[in-house]
């Protein structure tokens, strides 16, 4: 890790579009400034590998996705240091980033910390989910992107949300094939989504959306309303069974099932440094609080992008300009005119960018079904925790999801809640009959994801150990 | 909510393990008890420490109620309905020298002459037998073998709801702002508004118990800490006892379902006003290398969450535990110092005992409050 500084201005955690960009400005502008990614390559999940796909003909990921390299070459000749490989496993109120990289870990400080850790699929709880051959299909296009790789054999994908139909669409364009799409999309949420429908035909998303839906619907079956949903089968997945409104349970063969629901912010991080959150109804998940700056309630801690609410990757970018710039301002680089002066373009940018937010949220809300699952469906894959054991411990008296961790376990293993939290938390605010803002969310704590003991061991003890280290 | 509830005879402040087991104990004697609680059941020390039921190594003033509580512990269910998680595998700390062998000799030794035989000392073969992981240079250990571990939450949870079924009243989410005295009447105001009427007051606050103590006239010296503990993922099962080490900080042991958990006490830093802790890594990474050395078997473990819980710890490192020293109706139960959780079980026996016999049979001389007086310091 000679290649790190001793301490940065600016330590920018994840390369996504918000993390790209707000490194880039921030060193185009003199700070010394670090960008951390888990991953080999910039882009985050949206770009992912854009630098390296083997999938080489660009119509297949669409124009959108390889506008990736339009900001990893500004970023390339900005002057900000690349981390790439390394996985930050705490941040600390006193900005000291505990991260690990090549199997030994270490502590970087920092003056001021931009979390840009995007957005995770929301979990999709169904019965049979933790079966082999059922997966998110932002797990799926991960593999299409970095390997070029997709499923074969009976194909159906299920759920709701632009990202499912992205997929589809990239998919059909690798020449993959998908028997059936099963739109869980309620009904009633046209019906409510009408109202912002205006904003969102003046947004730039209209056009391509429709001619990417339209180009899936005339190639693949698409089975609209569906109102249940499981995995079947013997070791692995071979039938997906459902229902279609008040119909029949009807069955499908499948060799693979692809489920997503939308995409909520990855809060762990900002969630264990102790930034406040609030429950955002409108996106039915917990959001870290930050200003219009993205500047959360910890001193020197901001968050840009999705991690502070989902706004796609083009808001993204502009959120982390906007963060950088305030970054700029609190170390002293810019004064408060200054800074609001040279973000009056990027604001503008993500006004623009955001129309028609609200029409896509209210739209593709998932049904209750699907976030409040029922009895027997595994809740934590990690400790095998089901819906009616969290139901019963409810009933008991255990009234949040903190109680239900020690009571249970359920949030208590490697994946520190991921797969788990929203779900538990629907489920208690539903038994309670209030709001998950009322019930709360998981306290998390570092690390945020899993280290070894021979790393923390290794993990230099005091000051002058860590600067022998680094002047190693 | 309009209906009048009847007042109860006792009001227990803190509804950690010592609250619910003070509670459990009174209603137990048909004495009506409320429990005022400011976050929830069990959230800080009591649901979140490392679950040792440990006699081994006790301060020798606590000897008598440890060997009382084991008993109580080794019929847990009886008394809430509940097995706790509990299992009884042992405790063992690990001699790495010849020398700190001779320490933990002189230990056993100490305990016999006061006719206490939990703690016997083993030779390196039997150490073996019983941890068959541990590292070649150790030399041997000291033992007991009724010792293990419960699982905290769910332990100071069944408390609760066993003496809720029996009477007991929770009020959960409710600080004290206000204690008054009114002839044999003490009041107690809530952060809600609420006041609350009962002859008799138990102080249970844990890391908040010296503020309740000011308010009666008796300031503590108390410290609040913050016991720092670490999670593996699940590795196959390897080892029983839960292990200690005699010359450093440890507490080890693996969970059925094979998680290992990794403490000791070492700590790291609480904010009690925000109910805040924040880790120090560099005492993580301390635990971190004595594990590496004593169990190689570990090195390539994985550690998926560190957390730290907020606790209180006296001076001379023992709770406080009876009567106060300055208000009539008043008793104490806190200060346990990072080693209370085995102690639940007795001292709300003990603190049941005071309210409703004016006295009990086990040695609580060493613990009173009044020891922190300034002359008893001063003498």
């Amino acid at each position: 890790m000679s290649d790190l500084k001793p301490r940065y201005d600016l330590a920018v955690i994840g390369a996504g579009p918000a993390g790209l960009a707000a490194a880039t400005l921030a060193a185009q502008r003199g700070l010394s400034t670090v960008l951390l990614d888990e991953q080999r390559a910039p882009g985050g999940q949206i770009y992912r590998a854009v630098t390296q796909s083997p999938v080489r003909n660009p119509s297949v990921l669409g124009s959108d996705y390889w506008h990736g390299a339009d900001l990893v070459g500004p970023f390339r000749d900005s002057g900000a240091d690349y981390a790439p490989g390394t996985t930050v496993w705490s941040v600390a109120r006193s900005l000291d980033i505990g991260l690990s990289r090549d199997g030994a870990a270490r502590v970087l400080p920092a003056r001021h910390i931009i979390l840009a850790t995007g957005a995770i699929e929301r979990p999709f709880p169904i019965p049979g989910w933790t079966l082999p051959g059922v997966m998110g299909a932002g797990a799926a296009q991960i593999l299409l992107k970095t390997s070029g790789l997709v499923a074969s054999g009976n194909v159906v994908l299920a759920g709701t949300g632009p990202l499912l139909w992205l997929l589809a669409w990239q998919y059909l364009r690798a020449g993959a094939r998908i028997d059936v799409i099963l739109d869980t999309t309620p009904r009633e949420n046209w019906r409510q989504a009408m109202p912002h429908m205006g904003a969102f035909v003046r947004s730039g998303y209209v056009g391509k959306g429709l001619k990417l839906l339209l180009e899936v619907r005339r190639k693949v079956k698409v089975i609209g309303n569906v109102t249940s949903l499981a995995a079947e089968g013997d070791g692995r997945v071979q039938t997906v069974v459902f229902r279609q409104g008040d119909g029949a349970e009807q069955r499908l063969p499948a060799d693979t099932l692809l489920l997503h629901h939308g995409v909520i912010p990855n809060i762990n991080l900002a969630n264990a440094t102790g930034c406040a959150q609030n429950w955002d109804e409108a996106q039915r998940c917990w959001v870290p609080t930050v200003d219009g700056w993205g500047a959360t309630s910890v001193e020197g801690v901001s968050i840009a992008g999705d991690g502070a609410g989902i706004g796609g990757a083009l808001a993204a970018e502009h959120r982390g300009r906007l963060a950088a710039l305030d970054a700029l301002h609190r170390l002293g680089v810019l004064d408060r005119d200054a800074r609001d002066r040279d973000a009056a373009p990027h604001r503008e940018a993500l006004d623009k960018a955001q129309r028609g937010r609200e029409f896509l949220d209210t739209l593709y809300r998932p049904a209750k079904d699907f976030r409040v699952p029922t009895d027997e469906t595994i809740v934590c894959r990690c400790e095998e925790v089901t819906a009616k054991q969290v139901r019963d411990a409810v009933k008991l008296g255990v009234s949040g999801p903190n109680q239900t961790k020690s009571f249970l376990r359920c949030g208590m293993g490697p994946c520190q809640g991921r797969l788990c939290g929203p779900t538990v938390v629907e489920v208690i605010a539903d038994a309670r009959g209030v709001s998950p803002a009322e019930v709360g969310y998981y306290r998390l704590r570092p690390p945020v994801k899993p280290i070894t003991l021979a790393e923390l061991a290794s993990l230099p003890k005091a000051e002058d150990e860590i600067a022998a280290v680094l002047h190693h | 909510m309009s209906s009048p509830t009847p007042q109860p005879d006792v009001i227990v402040i803190g509804g950690g393990l010592h609250g619910c087991s003070a509670a459990l104990h009174l209603s137990l004697r048909g004495v009506k008890v409320l429990v005022l609680e400011k976050d929830h059941i069990g959230r800080h020390a009591s649901g979140v420490n490392a679950g040792g039921v440990r006699q081994l190594g006790r301060h020798v003033a606590e000897v008598p109620l440890t060997v009382a509580s084991m008993a109580l512990w080794h019929g847990i269910r009886d008394l809430v309905d509940d097995d706790c998680g509990f299992e009884s595998h042992g405790q063992v700390k690990v001699a790495e020298t010849e020398a700190e062998l001779a320490t933990c000799q002189a230990r056993a030794d100490q305990l016999n002459a006061l006719g206490f035989t939990h703690e016997e000392v083993v030779d390196q073969a039997e150490l073996r037998r019983l941890v068959p992981a541990i590292a070649g240079h150790c030399v041997g250990a000291l033992v007991s073998r009724r010792d293990g571990a419960a699982i905290p939450y769910r332990t100071t949870f069944a408390f609760k709801r066993r003496a809720e079924s029996l009477g007991a009243r929770f009020v959960e989410g409710v600080t004290v702002a206000k204690i008054a005295r009114d002839g044999k009447t003490w009041a107690v105001e809530t952060s809600d508004g609420a006041h609350h009427t009962a002859p008799i007051l138990v102080n249970c606050a844990g890391a908040w118990a010296d503020r309740i103590a000011a308010q009666l006239g008796e300031p503590v010296p108390l410290e609040v800490i913050a016991p720092m503990l670490m999670i593996t993922a699940r590795v196959p099962p390897f080892i029983k006892p839960v292990v200690g080490a005699t010359g450093r900080t440890l507490s080890f042991k693996q969970f059925p379902n094979g998680t290992v958990l990794i403490g000791g006490g070492l700590l790291g830093r609480a904010y009690r006003d925000e109910n805040r802790t924040d880790l120090d890594f560099a005492n993580v990474t301390t635990n971190a290398r004595t594990v590496w050395d004593l169990f190689p078997v570990m090195r390539s473990a994985t550690i998926v969450r560190a957390w730290a819980g907020i606790e209180a710890r006296m001076p001379d490192d023992i709770p406080v535990i009876g009567p106060s020293g300055t208000e009539e109706g008043v008793y104490h139960a806190f200060g346990f110092s990072a080693h209370g959780f085995q102690l639940g079980p007795i001292v709300g026996r003990i603190t049941a005992d005071l309210i409703t016999q004016g006295r009990t049979d086990l040695p609580i001389e060493p613990f009173r409050i009044q020891r922190f007086r300034r002359d008893a310091v001063a003498a």
